[in-house]
Parts: C-alpha cells; sequence; structure tokens
C-alpha cells in the first residue's frame, strides 16, 4: 500500500474566498443592476437599433449561461466536486422540457419545476457513485459522461422521444394575457425572473448551515465529517441541486432556441460550462454571471475574433472558440486561478489597504 | 578553519509554521555527533532543513561550501547522505534495486565500483546479501534500517546524517546496528550527524552532543559531559 | 465460429492501441499522480505531424520515428514549462489545465489542417502477410508494432539505470532525491515516454479510423477505461485492461447484431460504444478503484 502525503488533502479548488457571499453594499449593487435589467427591454420602443430583438435575444442567452454556470459554481466552487461533464445535465433539462413540449403539448410554465425535479434526482443519482471518488476521479468520471452524451441521446430505443440525430424542434413562447411585448422580450423578463430567483436562493442557501457545511466539505472533507457534517447527504444533495440549476438552464435554452439536437450538446458544451466557472470566478455568485457573460461573448464574436487576428495581427490564424478557450484555461490559471471576479476581489483588497 | 558542517541561524518553516528558530552548532570530520530532544524539538527538522527539503533561513555550510536553498539532490551528490525517518525505502524495489539506485549517481551500474561498495556493504550486514532479490516492504524493520544505511553508504558518503535509527526496533537489533554504525564510521571515515529519542544509546555512541527544545540549541559539549548533566539527566535519561 | 475469432482478433488489434494510450496515461499517473485528459489529443497532434511530413515527401518509416521523436521533446517541454509551476495548485487548476492543454491541441490541429477527414497510409501492404481471412495485414501489423514497443519499455524500465531511477522517482520522490535523483527530470522524462507512446498509438489508429483532429475521443475514453480496469497505477494491468477493453468492445458489438439478426430486437450496436465505455469506467470506480492489479492508496489523516 502507499500513503498520499497528508498536505494532499488541501482544498481542491481555489476559491474567490472561503467566506460565504457577504450582504450590505453588495445587495446594493445587485439591486441595482437587476432594475437596469428589468428597464431594459421597455427602451426597445425608444432605441429600437440599440435594443433590438437579438440583442435582447444575446442577453437571455447570457442570462441561461450564467444560471448553467451558477449550477457547476455550486457543485465545484463551493463543494470542492469536479465536474467535467455538466453539459449531460443540460441536456437532460434541456429534452425534459423539448419533449413535455413537443409531445405533451404543456405549456411551458409548468415546465420549469417538472424540470427541477427530473434534474435532480438524475443529479443526485449520479451523486450516489460519485461519493467514492475524488479530485482526478471524480473529473475523470465526469469526462467519460461528457464524451458519451451525444451518443446515449441518439440511442436507438430512445429516438421516439428525442427524435434522434434530427432532435426536436419547437416553438418559441408568446407573451401571455396579451401582453404587447415581443417573443424576444418576453423571454427576457421571463428568464430575467427565474434567473434572479434561483441566484436568490442560491444567495440564500449558501449564508446559512447549508453552505458553511458545503464549504467546509470542500475545504477538509475528513474534518469536516469528524465534526458531525453529514458529508453524504450534503454531497448528493449538492449534485442534485446542481444538476437542476443546470437543467433549468438547458431547459430556458431550449425555448430559446426552439430547438434541440443531440450533437448541440457534445463536450464543447461541457468545456463552455468550465470556461465559465474559472474565467467568471470559483465559488462566486457574481462570478458565475460574469461567467456566462464571457462564454456567450466569445461564442458570438468568433467571426469577428477571427477576423482580429487574421486582419489586425497578421497571424494567419483561424481563432476558433475552442482555441480561446484553450489559451485562457492554460493562462487564467498561472495568472488568476480564483477567475475575474476573484482578480476584482483582491484588487479591491489591495486599494483598500 | 572552517568546520566540516557548520549550521548558523537556521530557520526552518512548514509552510507558514515556523519549526526551527536559529540553530547553530558545527561538526568537526570524523565524529559521531548527536542531535537530542522531545518530541517536537525539531531534530528531525533540522535534517530536514540541512537536506534542504523544507523551507529555510540561515547559513548551512557543507566543507566551505554554503548549501543552504540548494536543490537536495545535489547537496547529496556533494557527499551528503540522509537516511530518513521510517527508513524511506522503496519498498515495490527489490533490495537490490535499493542498493543500485544509490549508485545511479555514479553513471554506470554494473561497473566493478560498484560491485567493489555492494561487497563492502554485505561485509557489514551481511543478512542484506541472502535477500538482495526481495521486494525490500517485505524485509523486517531492522533489516530494512540496515538497507536504508547501506544505501546512505553507497552513496560513499562524507558525511551521514540519521534520523532515528532506533525507531521501532528491537533492542537486541538495535545495539547490533549501533555497533556497525561506529565500524563505519571508524573503517570507512564517515562522519555522522545522529537524532535520536533514546538519548541514552546515542550518547554512548556519539561523541558530542546538542540538545533541542523547541527549536533551538540549549545546551552543547562532549557527550561525557551532557550525559552527566542534570537537566539532561532528568528530562531525557531518567535519573 | 470463424467470425467470432475475426472478433477476437480485430478486438486485439483496437486493443493494442487502447493498450499503448492506457500504457502513457498510467505512466504520467504513477509518477505525478495527475490523470492527463489532453493524452488523446497530443497523440492526435502527433500524427497530423507525421502525416505532413508524408505529404512532404518523407518516407513513411522515417516520418514515423521523427514524429516519436518530436513528440518525445514535446513532453518533455509541456511537462518543464506548463505542469512544473504548478506542482502545488489546486486539483482543479491542474485539470483545468489539462483541458486547456486538450482543447489547443484540438483546435490548432483543426485549424492547421482543417476538419476535413484525410487518409492516413498504413506501412503494412495488404498482399504481405496477415493470417488470411482472420486478421487483416494492417491489424496484424499494430498488435506486433505495440508488442514491439511494450517490450522496449519493459526492458528500459527494469534494466537500465535511467528506468530504475524513473520508477524509483515514481514510487517515492523524496527518497529518490536523497538518492541523488534528478525527480524533476525524471518527471519530464516520464511525460516525453508517454507523449511518444502515445504518437505511436495515434500513427497507428490513423489508418484505421481516418485522420481528423476528433479522432482520438473515443478512443481516449476507451484507453481510460482499459486503464481503469487493469488498475491505472499498474503498467502491466493497464496494458492488460487496454487488451481486454478492445476485445469486450467487439464482442458485446457481435453479440449485439447476433441478437438483431436471432431476434429483430436492437439492444446495442457500434452507435453505443462510448456509452458502453462510460459504464466501464463508472462501473470501475465506484466498485474498485484500483482495478484488477493495481494498488490501494491509503489516506493518511
Amino acid at each position: 500500500m502507499t500513503t498520499a502525503n497528508p498536505a494532499d488533502t488541501a482544498s481542491a479548488v481555489p476559491a474567490v474566498s472561503s467566506a460565504a457571499p457577504r450582504a450590505g453594499t453588495d445587495r446594493l449593487w445587485v439591486w441595482i443592476v437587476v432594475a437596469v435589467a428589468a428597464v431594459l427591454p421597455l427602451l426597445r420602443a425608444v432605441v429600437p437599433d440599440v435594443v433590438s430583438d437579438y440583442r435582447l435575444f444575446l442577453v437571455t442567452t447570457m442570462m441561461i449561461a450564467a444560471i448553467a454556470v451558477l449550477g457547476l459554481n455550486l457543485l465545484t466552487g463551493f463543494n470542492g466536486q469536479i465536474s467535467l461533464g455538466h453539459g449531460a445535465f443540460y441536456a437532460v433539462g434541456a429534452y425534459t422540457a423539448a419533449i413535455l413540449m413537443d409531445k405533451l403539448n404543456a405549456p411551458y410554465w409548468t415546465l420549469l419545476p417538472v424540470v427541477f425535479i427530473v434534474c435532480f434526482v438524475v443529479g443526485f443519482l449520479f451523486g450516489l457513485p460519485a461519493l467514492r471518488l475524488e479530485g482526478h476521479y471524480l473529473a475523470l468520471a465526469t469526462f467519460a459522461l461528457a464524451l458519451a452524451v451525444p451518443q446515449m441521446l441518439k440511442y436507438k430505443w430512445l429516438e421516439d422521444l428525442t427524435g434522434g440525430v434530427q432532435g426536436i424542434v419547437l416553438s418559441k413562447p408568446e407573451a401571455p394575457f396579451g401582453l404587447p411585448l415581443s417573443e424576444d422580450q418576453w423571454l427576457y423578463y421571463y428568464t430575467l425572473a427565474v434567473m434572479v430567483l434561483l441566484f436568490w436562493a442560491a444567495w440564500n442557501m449558501l449564508r446559512g448551515r447549508s453552505g458553511r457545511a458545503m464549504m467546509a466539505i470542500r475545504d477538509h472533507q475528513m474534518a469536516a465529517d469528524t465534526m458531525g457534517i453529514n458529508t453524504a447527504q450534503y454531497k448528493t444533495v449538492t449534485f442534485g441541486i446542481s444538476a437542476a440549476y443546470t437543467g433549468i438552464a438547458g431547459a430556458l435554452s431550449a425555448s430559446a432556441i426552439a430547438f434541440v439536437a443531440p450533437d448541440s450538446f457534445g463536450f464543447f458544451l461541457s468545456i463552455s460550462l468550465l470556461i465559465g466557472l474559472v474565467v467568471g470566478g470559483v465559488a462566486s455568485l457574481t462570478g458565475s454571471v460574469i461567467g456566462g457573460i464571457f462564454t456567450v461573448l466569445v461564442q458570438n464574436s468568433a467571426q469577428a475574433l477571427s477576423n482580429f487576428v487574421k486582419n489586425d495581427i497578421g497571424l494567419p490564424y483561424d481563432l476558433s472558440p475552442y482555441s480561446v478557450y484553450g489559451i485562457l484555461l492554460l493562462v487564467l490559471m498561472y495568472v488568476m486561478p480564483t477567475g475575474i471576479a476573484g482578480g476584482v476581489v483582491m484588487a479591491w483588497r489591495r486599494l483598500r489597504r | 578553519m572552517a568546520a566540516f558542517l557548520e549550521v548558523s541561524g537556521l530557520k526552518a518553516y512548514y509552510g507558514q509554521t515556523q519549526a526551527l528558530y536559529g540553530v547553530g552548532f558545527a561538526l568537526e570530520q570524523g565524529g559521531i555527533t548527536t542531535l537530542l530532544g522531545a518530541n517536537g524539538a525539531g531534530k528531525t527538522t533540522t535534517l530536514r532543513a540541512i537536506c534542504n527539503m523544507v523551507r529555510t533561513e540561515g547559513t548551512v555550510s557543507f566543507n566551505g561550501q554554503s548549501i543552504r536553498g540548494r536543490p537536495t539532490e545535489s547537496i547529496v551528490r556533494l557527499g551528503v547522505a540522509h537516511v530518513p525517518e521510517g527508513r524511506g525505502t522503496f519498498t515495490t524495489l527489490t533490495v537490490e534495486e535499493n542498493l543500485r539506485i544509490a549508485a545511479y549517481t555514479r553513471g554506470s551500474m554494473g561497473g566493478a565500483e560498484v560491485k567493489r561498495d555492494l561487497a563492502m556493504v554485505f561485509e557489514y550486514f551481511p543478512r542484506l546479501k541472502e535477500r538482495m532479490q526481495q521486494q525490500a516492504g517485505t524485509l523486517s524493520g531492522g533489516e530494512q534500517q540496515m538497507l536504508a544505511v547501506s544505501r546512505a553508504l553507497m552513496l560513499r558518503p562524507r558525511l551521514m546524517l540519521l534520523d532515528e535509527p532506533s525507531f521501532g526496533l528491537a533492542p537486541l537489533v538495535v545495539q547490533e546496528i549501533f555497533r556497525i554504525l561506529r565500524r563505519i564510521n571508524g573503517e570507512s571515515k564517515v562522519s555522522m550527524l545522529l537524532v535520536e529519542q533514546n538519548a541514552a544509546l546515542a550518547l554512548d555512541l556519539a561523541d558530542h552532543a546538542y540538545v533541542l527544545e523547541t527549536g533551538r540549541v540549549v545546551m552543547a559539549g562532549p557527550s561525557a559531559v551532557v550525559k552527566n548533566d542534570e537537566n539532561v539527566r532528568k528530562s531525557y535519561l531518567g535519573y | 465460429m470463424e467470425q467470432l475469432i475475426q472478433q477476437v482478433a480485430s478486438g486485439l488489434a483496437n486493443g493494442a492501441i487502447y493498450a499503448c494510450v492506457a500504457l502513457a496515461l498510467v505512466m504520467i499517473f504513477v509518477s505525478t499522480s495527475h490523470i492527463n485528459f489532453a493524452q488523446g489529443e497530443m497523440a492526435m497532434f502527433s500524427t497530423y505531424i507525421s502525416w505532413q511530413m508524408i505529404q512532404w515527401g518523407v518516407g513513411y518509416w522515417p516520418a514515423f520515428f521523427l514524429a516519436v521523436g518530436v513528440s518525445f521533446v514535446g513532453g518533455v517541454l509541456i511537462e518543464r514549462i506548463v505542469l512544473r509551476p504548478l506542482h502545488t495548485a489546486p486539483v482543479l487548476s491542474i485539470v483545468v489545465v489539462f483541458i486547456g492543454l486538450l482543447a489547443i491541441c484540438n483546435s490548432v490541429a483543426g485549424t492547421a489542417w482543417s476538419y476535413l477527414i484525410k487518409e492516413y497510409p498504413t506501412p503494412f501492404p495488404k498482399d504481405k502477410f496477415g493470417l488470411s481471412g482472420l486478421i487483416g495485414a494492417h491489424q496484424l501489423g499494430v498488435v506486433v508494432v505495440t508488442l514491439i514497443v511494450l517490450t522496449m519499455l519493459f526492458v528500459f524500465f527494469r534494466y537500465t539505470p535511467l528506468g530504475l531511477a524513473m520508477r524509483a522517482a515514481a514510487q517515492n520522490p523524496v527518497s529518490a532525491r536523497l538518492a541523488g535523483v534528478r525527480v524533476d527530470w525524471m518527471l519530464a522524462l516520464g511525460w516525453g515516454l508517454a507523449a511518444a507512446v502515445g504518437a505511436v498509438a495515434g500513427m497507428m489508429v490513423a489508418h484505421i479510423v481516418y485522420l481528423d483532429p476528433n479522432m482520438m475521443g473515443g478512443i481516449l475514453l476507451y484507453a481510460f477505461a482499459g486503464a481503469l480496469l487493469g488498475g491505472i497505477s499498474s503498467p502491466g494491468g493497464a496494458v492488460l485492461g487496454g487488451f481486454m477493453v478492445g476485445v469486450l468492445e467487439n464482442l458485446v458489438a457481435y453479440l449485439g447484431n447476433a441478437i438483431e439478426k436471432g431476434f429483430g430486437v436492437y439492444i446495442i450496436g457500434n452507435g453505443e460504444k462510448l456509452t458502453v465505455a462510460l459504464i466501464i469506467v463508472i462501473t470501475v470506480l465506484t466498485l474498485k478503484p484500483s482495478g484488477l492489479f493495481g494498488r490501494v492508496v491509503v489516506k493518511r489523516v
């Protein structure tokens, strides 16, 4: 038998801070941002070129990405369980929503509770065997999951449900009660409401006992165990909640894009979530938002980035989002392992001195 | 004339925790010196600090050269052999491989020189010869200690650092090993710095002694003097 | 019956590839305790390098050996430059860096050589050898090359001073340093060897699955399954596991086909290969993480 060095049991995750998210001035900023976000779509009537339907749609996708990254952050950032396969839960959420809308004609506002429950169960079930895995091994198991998801979605026996390779086409939801909102505006508000709700719930949970227990498990599981924390329960439930959050993001995206197909849920999706996590900030709610915004920006600016590199810098290189991700992942781990949120926190602390 | 091994103002840290607070002593070439002290006094840390296995500040010089902060493996190549706490045997390698790895730094491993060194080692520890192809992890505690010392010998060191060689061994085995250590010191001219909790044994073997307490040297002198010191007798010798 | 033997034989050929990649993974895991998620993409990149040389007129075998050499150097450089500073970093940072390497290898290959599938030549002419009907020439060649590489590595680690030093450094870095071994360079060499072995696997498989930047994804997953099954801390176990997984993969497909033919019911086939690998990975990790031949690691508090 070989014995592992005690120093190896140090925290597996470079968290922004070991403390729970703070109240106080932070809350004021949050209110301001939410207020601005709420007013934004209404400006479409005033400046239709700036606040176009397309731009609203873009911001909606950013919010969806933020929720997805928050899901991952709950599990990896706050609880220390590394997941390279969160795209799987995103897919489960998306397909659950799609199937409900397509086969059962369920109205889309009933979807979210169902999706939450389904994804929670799936996440919880995955969390059970994950109890025995740590660090690299868990990363490996989730890596395998991420690679296998598109194939699983194309499985013959599920074809009737999932629509096989072709996927399922959906229709975008219309504003209810005859409100004078375009589809994109309505979707924006709906997503904003869900996002505020989910972030608030997460903030509450992390502030309290559960949050402290989760973070204690992340920082030193053995010590947490000996202090009487039921680590098994917390870990599996966190897995479930994390999967549910990312799953809801998936469901929202199904409505937003009005289409689901197996190949959009491949390994690249899981990498995007991971990027959002580390760029935005590990173990940080604000970081999740930043991360979400970032991934959408990169993916949408692919063409512009490529042109920039080719024409302005003069390198004969096609800068795909994948390359950007790769380079950033490497650079960040040396320069800013706690992500942008962490970098801001550190800069702020230095300024205060 | 500079001492063979000279340590001054040595501070050592495990991460943020400080373990040594300015240790100083000097060894002359040829003798056996012992570091005594209770658990946690910093004896093992001192040996580790000499080999740069922990973060250090201060001065450590060996044979006139400053070695503080140098990579462990290059300190070893200068002639310092460290027999660590717990023996540090390569448990999945055979006894022969354990010995040969120490000859690695000399280039060829099947050479006549190495064969001669192996012969020397077997002269001191004949029991190892029988166990050459056995997996090192299956040896008894005493045999593993012998193997650890032999590995150090294979390095052809000028100075041997020994960390609690008596730990976990039966008294008769310890006596045998200490007898052989004295022989090695005399015949092969290897200076030794011995860390031991078993103060009586150590003071019998060594010429000089230093006593450590919470990271500082509190007493120094020839072992005969230290042995008779009242405080030492009460704290470490039990009478 | 003959078809069954054919399946087993081609399973062994696939298994040879998995065994190589699994061995590369284990070499890195044993010496650094890290899992190299980028192993597949690195192998793919090496294969593209050899392809490019062949396009420039270099012969197959010269290109092969050059690519292996370049990969070796590349592996050493990656360990020294990219991974060295991260020795004490948290696990997540290290995993992220590996994923970053994966992404970079994949995207650079895609940009440099496009994502179009390319043909890759085989040095084993069809009519020259091959046990006709049972196993093709290239497949037999793959098994032979793999066995040669594995034997060479075995001899190197068992009977050479450097191999011994590397084994010692992997088993107990602290003691190795105390024996005068430059442990950091041993790690770098380990990486170089792993990269080289991976390159061999990539170049052998490219003829079978055609060369494209995503060709190693599934293979990497199978290599993981094989390494875990055999024991991720045991090189011999990993190789055995690789072969086992290769044969298993084909037997499962064979069984699925038989069931479909016999009962008209499709349960499992080629489209589920990754899922099967996933199931193996999860099963081994949860039931017996040390695999069939690996060692159990005990954590000290």
